[in-house]
């Protein structure tokens, strides 16, 4: 029985999506992280969907679910690695993935995690503008 | 024209099948002008006529006939191998409807059955040198259309302005195709370069129309779905006005002046700031 | 009506579980993948057939696919159809309306797809079933 494996980088969770996602991955995956989102005190979870090819209206349910379940769990989510050809056929598809906000790869990924938190907890250094910026809402 | 006539078609091609190839021939060889051989010529003709029997005999009533799918295929060939050889889409129908007149002048027994027949397969042939100029003009356009692309791919260059700032500056007229290919290779120079500013600028572009504008947008929604952000530079006052009287949001997009402007934002943004270096001596 | 001819041998794969709706996109992808389709219109059309599979097998109670490469003079396509003997729908154009479900989440399913094919025809019946014929042409 295969799981979507959750890998824990300091206080961060990151997904890596190499699968194609049907019911059963899909919600083991949403109660694995949320287990290990409490186990671990995780304050930001990073999605990774660069393996794949398309994203349909049932992953972005995945996704926005996730999301909000992060959120009520005090931790705040970053989808990365969308292609290109995928968010352009969401654009045409109309689907905003609001409330989800996204970063091009890891690495700016977890630099916004580390923004967002920083502005969080009120740590000097920050500004308002900084970190706040949220690339989720489209319409 | 129904399945009677059909038959009755066949019958009547068969018949008069070497007298009509000849006359046929005939009339074909007058355009030819050395482009093709009187054998391949002979050979073209042949085929075409072999497979419109077939058609008949196998109940074609019309040029879309599945009967027919053999005979499309044979003018599909025709219409290629003349567009190779150098002849325009016109004598190619020509070559097509040719059949007719030599048919009509081989009928011995002009009886009403007969006419009414041959004007059922006047018709037809009508249908199919229309399929034989379309099949032409298409293929031509597809040629056209590759040649384009590919121009299109050399003609629009991604730059690299800063460390995660690319821009792409449009010069000439955008059109639907073209301003999908920018699209296209806007967001995928985002992924390569790991960039989270591009900025399309649009100064060289004279104008846009609504199609155009609404594939700007697109790109500018997909790069933010992406998680970069897209800025766009140079809307003249008259792409301005388009913009706003076709009802096109451009709501939270940011927008620049000029990509100059479009680069201090980017990098103010990307929590960059660039100083004169201090010119006092003695420091 | 559709003018598309075929242009190759059709393609079925049975819809009645999950994991179907995985080999319909496989077979899709290698369809559009063997027409040349470029990858921006090769993920449309493989989104659109996600969805369409995942509204057969959770609306239509499970149904199949058929894949086929299809022309219209020289240009070519792909059209799947989607079929089932389900409920069939009652109100096609609330249906067909962005946003619509009667399923809970986005449910862009339909509409969605018709988004992003380019021929797209719909035959349903409640009580019967729903037959969705949809294809994508090559630019």
């Amino acid at each position: 029985m295969d799981r979507v494996p959750v890998l824990k980088i300091g206080d961060l969770l990151l997904v890596s999506i190499q699968v194609d996602l049907e019911d059963r991955l899909t919600t083991q995956l949403q109660e694995d992280l949320a287990e290990r989102i409490v186990s671990t005190g995780a304050h930001g979870v990073i999605i990774d969907i660069t393996a794949l090819d398309i994203v349909d209206s049932f992953v972005g349910r995945m996704l926005a679910t996730i999301a909000s379940m992060s959120r009520v769990l005090d931790a705040e989510t970053v989808v990365v690695g969308m292609r290109p050809a995928v968010a352009i056929t969401l654009v045409e598809l109309g689907l905003g993935l609001r409330g989800i906000r996204t970063a091009l790869n890891v690495d700016l990924g977890m630099a916004m995690l580390r923004d967002l938190r920083q502005l969080h907890m009120g740590l000097p250094g920050t500004t308002p503008e900084d970190g706040a910026r949220d690339l989720a809402g489209i319409s | 024209m129904d399945d009677k006539t059909a038959k009755r078609l066949a019958v009547m091609l068969a018949e008069h099948r070497p007298a009509v190839l000849e006359a046929w021939g005939a009339t074909a060889r007058e355009t030819l002008r050395g482009r093709l051989g009187r054998t391949e010529l002979a050979r073209q003709l042949e085929d075409t006529y072999s497979a419109l029997q077939s058609a008949f005999e196998g109940g074609a009533t019309t040029a879309e006939d599945p009967a027919a799918a053999e005979l499309r295929d044979v003018l599909v060939d025709l219409s290629r191998s003349r567009a190779r050889q150098g002849f325009s889409a016109t004598e190619t129908a020509i070559s097509v409807f040719g059949l007719k007149e030599a048919l009509f002048s081989a009928l011995t027994d002009k009886d009403a059955q007969t006419l009414s027949d041959y004007t059922a397969l006047s018709l037809m042939v009508d249908k199919l040198g229309l399929f034989t100029f379309e099949t032409y003009v298409n293929a031509r356009d597809a040629v056209i259309s590759e040649q384009s692309a590919q121009l299109m791919e050399l003609s629009t260059p991604v730059v690299k302005l800063w460390e995660g700032v690319v821009a792409v500056p449009l010069i000439g007229t955008l059109d639907s195709a073209r301003s999908q290919v920018v699209m296209e290779r806007l967001l995928q120079a985002l992924v390569e370069t790991s960039s989270p500013f591009a900025i399309l600028d649009i100064t060289g572009v004279p104008a846009v129309d609504t199609q155009v504008a609404q594939h700007l947008l697109k790109t500018v929604v997909a790069a933010q779905l992406m998680g970069a952000r897209c800025i766009v530079s140079g809307i003249r006052p008259q792409i301005a006005q388009t913009i706003v009287s076709l009802g096109i949001e451009f709501g939270d997009i940011v927008t620049k002046a000029n990509l100059s402007d479009a680069l201090q934002y980017a990098l103010r943004e990307s929590g960059i700031d660039i100083a004169r270096r201090s010119t006092s001596s003695g420091n | 009506m559709i003018q598309a001819e075929p242009a190759g041998p059709v393609q079925v794969q049975e819809i009645a579980a999950d994991d179907d709706v995985v080999r319909v996109r496989q077979v899709v992808r290698a369809a559009a993948v063997a027409t040349k389709l470029n990858l921006v219109d090769q993920t449309k059309l493989v989104t659109a057939a996600s969805e369409l599979a995942r509204n057969t097998l959770i609306y239509g109670g499970g149904g199949r696919a058929e894949v086929q490469p299809v022309a219209n003079g020289f240009r070519r396509g792909i059209r799947i159809v989607f079929t089932d003997e389900g409920p069939g729908i009652p109100d096609v154009d609330r249906a067909l309306t962005d946003g619509y479900t009667t399923g809970g989440g986005l449910g862009l399913g339909l509409s969605g797809a018709r988004r992003l094919m380019d021929e797209f025809e719909l035959w349903t019946e409640v009580g019967t079933g729903t037959v969705v014929t949809a294809v994508k042409w090559e630019r």
